[in-house]
């Protein structure tokens, strides 16, 4: 099993006190569970000031200035606030559905990090699927999305959840496709090897060079898939109100916003991992490098929301099915024929 | 290799034991002061018309179904594209002659104005 090196100590202290075989790795792994929790806490909080900071900048709004150096106390200002907030259950809703809604939404979002390789060697178990159980763990949220607009009774929430699961499904196929041109071109559906086949030739061999179509089918198809503008029409504030949220509050509503924020940094880490090269750079240590490449696609993301409108329902679907999925096709095609034909 | 896989149970029992973890962190602080008109369905501040769970349009069942088939489709492409350096042409060809005939059925659907949305 691959562990992050830090563990190596772990390892050791609990081989000293005379915990060895399953039980030492499954304390290892909790351990690592915990770490990576904490982590996407930290990146959460920090994307959200960031957020902020940006639509300040774009749209000449105020943005947090306050708590701390330029704000940067904004956000665990309100995360203390959020803890402190009435958890408010409708009369009408399912209640068993309503509580776990918010609980598979952020487990599905937690999950994919057990094969995201934040640098060399910095994964927690390189599953020889990877890509694959990325794709079918984050799938979980639209079934949280659901549950959350059925379980709250609400009109509003029901139209968003509903919205969420046909955006989720159509656009889940030109972002599958799109992945797979990558899986053919580096053989593997490991995240490692994924990152290993575009290391060399100074930086050419990432894949964005020879499939730039690919990615920005990818990047288009991920947008969606994080429910961000302009596709975020589940929660489209002027006509939903906030969509499959509106009767969330306090932590519940919490972990709602925590997992948009994680899902967003999972679609740019796979777009780093799969697209850019993942850890691949010279002189900087290799987290810096994935950090530095996911942050650059976070902040794009950023800017499209604070850039572009919403789309219309019936144009939102009909691009994907119409122009995505063909395109998608066309690029599979290209990867195949030209695979061949360098024999890559 | 499938001790590998004990990683992705222990993250999941453990990602639902840190959400419920924080709930209850905050269940510990926060105030619990219920009545009856708070709890109502929130419907722009009137009170709610009629039932929530109302009957809905089927069109959502329609993309479903049309997921389904390509997801599959998908499942079947995954396996060839891992396997696809090692293949001849032969494998190319193929793939090209299966996404065609799905291609097809994207084409009917198309035609017969299932991708719109109504």
């Amino acid at each position: 099993m691959e562990l992050y090196p830090i563990f190596g100590w772990l390892d050791g202290l609990l081989e000293k006190v005379g915990i060895t075989g399953p039980t030492a790795d499954l304390i290892t792994l909790v351990a690592l569970a915990a770490m990576v929790f904490g982590l996407l806490s930290l990146i959460a909080l920090f994307l959200v000031w960031w957020e902020r900071k940006i639509s300040a900048h774009i749209q000449q709004r105020f943005g947090p200035m306050m708590a701390g150096w330029h704000g940067v106390l904004q956000t665990v200002a309100d995360a203390v606030k959020l803890i402190q907030k009435e958890d408010i259950v409708p009369t009408l809703a399912d209640r068993k559905v309503f509580f776990w809604a918010p609980v598979i939404c952020f487990v599905s979002a937690f999950a994919a990090y057990i094969v995201i390789p934040f640098g060399e060697g910095l994964i927690v178990s390189d599953l020889n699927i990877g890509i694959l159980y990325i794709i079918a763990i984050t799938t979980f949220t639209v079934i949280s999305l659901l549950m959350a607009g059925w379980g709250s009774n609400n009109k509003y929430a029901l139209i968003g959840g509903m919205r969420s699961a046909a955006q989720a499904v159509s656009y889940e196929i030109p972002l599958v496709l799109s992945i797979l041109g990558v899986v053919m071109v580096a053989g593997s559906m490991s995240m490692v090897d994924i990152v290993e086949s575009q290391s060399g030739w100074g930086g050419f061999r990432w894949n964005i060079f020879f499939q730039p179509l690919g990615f920005v089918i990818y990047l288009i198809a991920a947008t969606a898939e994080a429910n961000r503008t302009p596709f975020d029409l589940p929660e489209a504030e002027q006509e939903l109100v906030a969509g499959f949220n509106i009767e969330y509050s306090g932590m519940k509503f919490a972990m709602f916003f925590l997992a948009e924020f994680v899902n967003m940094f999972t679609v740019s880490a796979i777009a780093t991992t799969v697209f850019l090269g993942g850890w691949n750079g010279p002189f900087l240590p290799s987290w810096i490098w994935f950090l530095g490449k996911t942050l650059a696609i976070v902040f794009l993301l950023m800017v499209f929301r604070w850039s572009f409108p919403r789309l219309r329902v019936d144009q939102l679907m009909e691009f994907a099915w119409k122009v995505l999925l063909p395109l998608a096709f066309l690029n599979i095609l290209y990867v195949g024929v030209f695979a061949k034909w360098l024999n890559w | 290799m499938a001790t590998d896989y004990s990683a992705v149970l222990v993250f999941i029992i453990a990602g639902i034991g840190f959400v419920l973890g924080a709930f209850l962190f905050a269940k510990l602080i926060r105030p619990h002061r219920p009545y009856k008109v708070k709890n109502e369905t929130y419907e722009c501040g009137i009170p709610a018309e009629g039932e929530g769970w109302l009957q809905f349009n089927n069109r959502f069942y329609i993309f479903g179904l049309i997921f389904v088939i390509f997801d599959v489709e998908v499942v079947f492409l995954f396996p060839w594209a891992v396997a696809y350096k090692s293949l001849g042409l032969f494998a190319l060809v193929e793939m090209i002659i299966f996404i065609a005939i799905l291609l097809v059925g994207l084409l009917y659907a198309w035609k017969k104005d299932a991708l719109k949305w109504v």
